[in-house]
């Protein structure tokens, strides 16, 4: 009973004053023959137990802690500067909820309304929500909204097959219960036919959405895209890296409606996966039509500036059926972590990462295709990530690696049964010069 | 306008670095000039000015970590620091999401155990760990209820069944999933009303939501009799796992017939609510449902040499999924806390959670009942809800209560939910709070009653004691400033 503070005397004054002898008869109202069941659950555990258990387990993974990683497919390993985790970790912060009072949660609803702001600035639109659960669902809430938007008069979808593997089974799963029809992706065309893309827009399309770059690594003709959208009057979305983003032109200076993407390589670890946050920026004129939470600025009775969560009569809690999203939470801690790493980093400190990121993965690409045996794709330019052709099975070849202390890179085999032999290589700042250099010289290895 | 703190743009300085990282250590490979933006409009602050900068903020918030924060539905009990602690190892945060299994067998046994425990609290078959918060279990949960009447080829049923207590998320979703909400009348006790319901159940019901105990804070006084309704048209019952923490080791939902349910790590299982999230809502089925979970989920491998020490798990996405919900494996920073936290109460603490935080409401609701309307003047469950209409103050309103309780220190209740209650506080204080903290809030609503008599303003212009008075939310909903000015790009600066 660690976390109950109660003591037996304090309990049965409490008993007393409800006017009851036991805790029991509080649950009377529970259908009494399933009342109290066993739970075959373990023991209590102390909390130094409990780490150690814990500890035995977190070491028996191979993590980017012990190995070198090359690996990135839509997680990035980046270097977190300490005060993130300091200051996301201050119990204001950590153990205050969903600001519904704005005069007891100012600090949130600030942090929150800066975190817009820089992920306005980042994607060259001018609003930006509060975040969604990860860059997969801001991508199916930008679906929901294209379609909101066109009010039910265009009922297709067209993705990039370019679209990170887990993007698009997202959509897919939000989306099955609707009227919506998704082309483009999963056979419909070539991943590098560009012009048989574009030949797919119409008036019944809602949106087209790439990526940015994309899940191969490659930066596409954006404004070509964006062009060839809004000529057919659908909605033009990105998929994009945020970290890219400090060096490549902005998705709204490249003509994007809606920008969308994962914000973990924002100071967020990789965690297995989760919790990340979802960012989700659009055009001022559209933001009655965005899911989740918005903060805007406003004025106390004396005056004073102050920040609010607004349109809250677009949400689910109040229009009920009426919403086109359930989306009730954000990822609030996690966006405070973006807020506080871009603002640690700032304008100076962003591009130097995004520029190591480039560098160092050009740097393993240039090396590696001096290896004979292995091919760099360099049909596209590439920002940090980039696909190696090998001369076996990338399964076998990692299985080496792994053995030398080395995390591959992604095999693209098990998204697209054709690329067996196709690796995802990542490269960021967290890769030094040695350990590409080790990379390259395994992989000769491994591929003689 | 004055500002409680400058803006981190305010505080930019042009050329100002902040952190810094190695210096380049490859060589330089040319870039596509035409690829590249001119400007990156991100503020520019030394280290010391944003640690003050966040510290000053986090200081204009209230949290669990300074007082009771007893808004109902959320569960806001304290979080423990041993869980932050064990999620931020080594092994399990820099553990990349898409590492072969060989290589994250210790996060699948984590979350295979996980998976295990939750389904043994409700009593269901399996458990999937995938939705991000509970509004996507839910939306799990009815796009799981519609395959199953798919595969049947029971395809007329289009309506889900949502009583007029539900949350709000409960119609959302029902929409999102392409069905009909119809809503269900509540009966003079707050529970469901058997007749509308009886009424109502026909071939077209998919299913029906409804929430245990009800978002009134009670335990529904006929839940079998609703579930056999359902049932008996062929729909499916999907329970709301909102308030699971008044029925661990209290009730199974699967005993009471429910086919699946959510449960809300962030709520029950004490992971922290982070200014608004990460949540994490794990969906749990019985058997008829599990072909459909959302995936993928943690299995054992099948035809693993048995004499090794520890099983072998892999992720698996079940027969019939309804497919991700998220990219990667759910919020799997939410799963390390929640099985820590499950692992220090065990079987017996999980039962003793839930008897306290039903003994803590029930306290604050024998103690107000002198004071304040209770509309359901029974035993409540974890939560109880009031009524702000105070007899003798007809001006004032539960919002009003509200904001005058941050002037004594509290977080206020949750305001006007459920919609059936008029001017409705929903008080939740978890099992977390000694007597005397539940004693000081207890004397604070009394006090504040007394107030509402006799000095109505004081009620009427609260809160006095904040950062801030009340806000002006028209104004914010109006001019639409939802963004720093220097952040905006140039075309949109240029246009306000």
């Amino acid at each position: 009973m660690s976390y109950i503070p109660h003591t037996e005397a304090e309990r049965q004054e409490m008993l007393a004053a409800i006017g009851i002898q036991s805790m029991e008869a509080m649950f009377d109202a529970v259908p009494a023959a399933l009342r109290f069941p066993t739970l075959d659950l373990p023991e209590p555990q102390s909390q130094l137990e409990v780490t150690e258990i814990m500890t035995a387990l977190a070491e028996s993974n191979e993590s980017a802690a012990d190995f070198a990683l090359f690996r990135g497919a839509g997680a990035y390993h980046h270097f977190i500067p300490p005060i993130v985790n300091h200051l996301i970790q201050r119990g204001e912060f950590l153990t205050a909820y969903t600001p519904y009072q704005p005069e007891m949660t100012q600090g949130t609803l600030q942090a929150t309304y800066e975190y817009q702001s820089m992920m306005c600035a980042l994607t060259g639109m001018d609003a930006a929500n509060a975040s969604h659960y990860d860059g997969a669902t801001s991508l199916a809430e930008a679906v929901t909204m294209t379609r909101a938007l066109a009010r039910g008069r265009r009922n297709k979808v067209i993705l990039s097959p370019n679209i990170h593997p887990q993007y698009r089974a997202v959509v897919r799963t939000y989306h099955q219960g609707g009227s919506v029809r998704i082309d483009g992706d999963d056979g419909a065309v070539e991943r590098n036919d560009h012009q048989g893309l574009l030949a797919l827009l119409d008036e019944d399309t809602a949106m087209l959405a790439v990526a940015y770059p994309n899940f191969f690594g490659e930066i596409e003709p954006i404004a070509a895209y964006a062009e060839a959208a809004h000529s057919v009057g659908a909605l033009f979305v990105v998929v994009a890296n945020p970290t890219a983003l400090a060096l490549l032109k902005s998705p709204g200076e490249l003509g994007a409606d809606i920008v969308v993407g994962d914000g973990q390589p924002l100071g967020v670890p990789l965690s297995f996966g989760g919790p990340y946050l979802g960012y989700f920026a659009t055009k001022q004129k559209y933001v009655r039509r965005i899911a989740g939470r918005i903060i805007g600025e406003t004025e106390d009775a004396d005056g004073r500036l102050a920040y609010v969560m607004t349109l809250r009569p677009r949400e689910q809690d109040i229009r009920r059926e009426k919403a086109t999203s359930n989306i009730c939470t954000n990822q609030g801690l996690m966006s405070l972590a973006a807020c506080v790493y871009l603002a640690a980093l700032g304008k100076h400190g962003l591009r130097q990462v995004a520029t190591l990121c480039y560098q160092k993965a050009h740097y393993a690409a240039r090396k590696l295709q001096e290896l004979p045996s292995y091919q760099v794709n360099q049909s596209s330019p590439f920002f940090h990530e980039f696909v190696l052709i090998c001369p076996r099975p990338v399964r076998e070849i990692n299985e080496a690696l792994i053995e030398h202390g080395i995390i591959g890179g992604y095999d693209l085999g098990k998204d697209f049964p054709e690329m067996a032999d196709h690796m995802l290589v990542c490269c960021t700042e967290m890769n030094r010069k040695e350990e590409i250099d080790e990379f390259v010289e395994r992989l000769a290895e491994v591929g003689a | 306008m004055k500002a409680l703190e400058p803006t981190l743009y305010d505080k930019s300085v042009p050329d100002r670095k902040g952190i810094t990282l190695p210096e380049l250590d490859v060589p330089l490979s040319e870039m596509d000039a035409a690829l590249l933006r001119d400007d990156l409009a991100l503020p520019e602050l030394g280290e010391l000015q944003v640690v003050r900068h966040f510290t000053r903020l986090s200081q204009l918030n209230h949290a669990i970590d300074l007082d009771l924060y007893p808004l109902g539905s959320c569960t806001m009990k304290y979080n423990p620091r041993l869980n932050e602690d064990v999620a931020r190892l080594p092994g399990l945060a820099a553990l990349h999401p898409l590492t072969d299994d060989e290589g994250s067998q210790g996060a699948l046994a984590l979350m295979f155990q996980l998976q295990d425990w939750l389904a043994e609290l409700s009593g269901m078959t399996a458990v999937s760990l995938q939705p991000a918060a509970g509004a996507q279990g839910e939306l799990a949960g009815i796009l799981m209820i519609r395959a199953y009447h798919q595969q049947r080829g029971d395809t007329q049923r289009d309506i889900v069944l949502v009583p007029n207590s539900a949350h709000g998320t409960n119609p959302a979703t029902v929409t999102m999933a392409g069905y009909r909400a119809v809503e269900l009348p509540s009966d003079e006790n707050g529970d469901v009303d058997l007749n509308a319901l009886r009424a109502a159940c026909n071939d077209q019901v998919a299913g029906m939501m409804i929430t245990v105990p009800s978002t009134l804070g009670l335990f529904e006084a006929h839940v079998l009799e609703v579930v056999e309704a359902v049932h008996n048209c062929g729909g499916l019952m999907y329970m709301d796992g909102a308030n699971m923490n008044a029925l661990m080791g209290v009730v199974k939902p699967a005993e009471l017939g429910f086919d699946v349910m959510h449960y809300n790590l962030h709520k029950t299982m004490s992971t922290p609510h982070g200014g608004g999230g990460p949540g994490s809502g794990p969906v749990a089925v019985n058997e008829k449902l599990a072909p459909f979970l959302p995936g993928p989920i943690v299995v054992v491998d099948e035809g693993a040499d048995e004499d090794e020490e520890a099983p072998r798990y892999s992720l698996q996405m079940p027969e019939h999924s309804i497919g991700r919900l998220k990219a990667f494996h759910g919020n799997f920073g939410m799963h390390i806390r929640a099985f820590a936290y499950m692992s220090i109460y065990g079987a017996s603490g999980l039962h003793e959670v839930s008897k306290h935080a039903v003994l803590n409401a029930n306290y604050i609701r024998a103690n107000l009942a002198d004071t304040y309307l209770i509309p359901y003047p029974r035993m409540c469950a974890h939560e109880c809800v009031i009524s702000g209409q105070i007899r003798g103050a007809e001006e004032v309103h539960a919002l009003d209560i509200s904001k005058r309780l941050m002037d004594y220190g509290f977080h206020p209740p949750t305001n006007y939910f459920p919609l059936i209650v008029p001017e409705a506080l929903m008080i939740e204080p978890t099992e977390s709070e000694d007597k005397a903290t539940l004693d000081r809030f207890i004397d604070a609503m009394k006090e504040i009653a007394r107030e509402a008599r006799e000095e109505p303003d004081l009620l009427l212009t609260a809160p006095h004691r904040m950062p801030v008075k009340r806000l002006d939310e028209v104004k914010a909903a109006k001019e639409l400033v939802l963004c720093c000015k220097p952040a905006l790009p140039p075309s949109a600066a240029a246009g306000n």
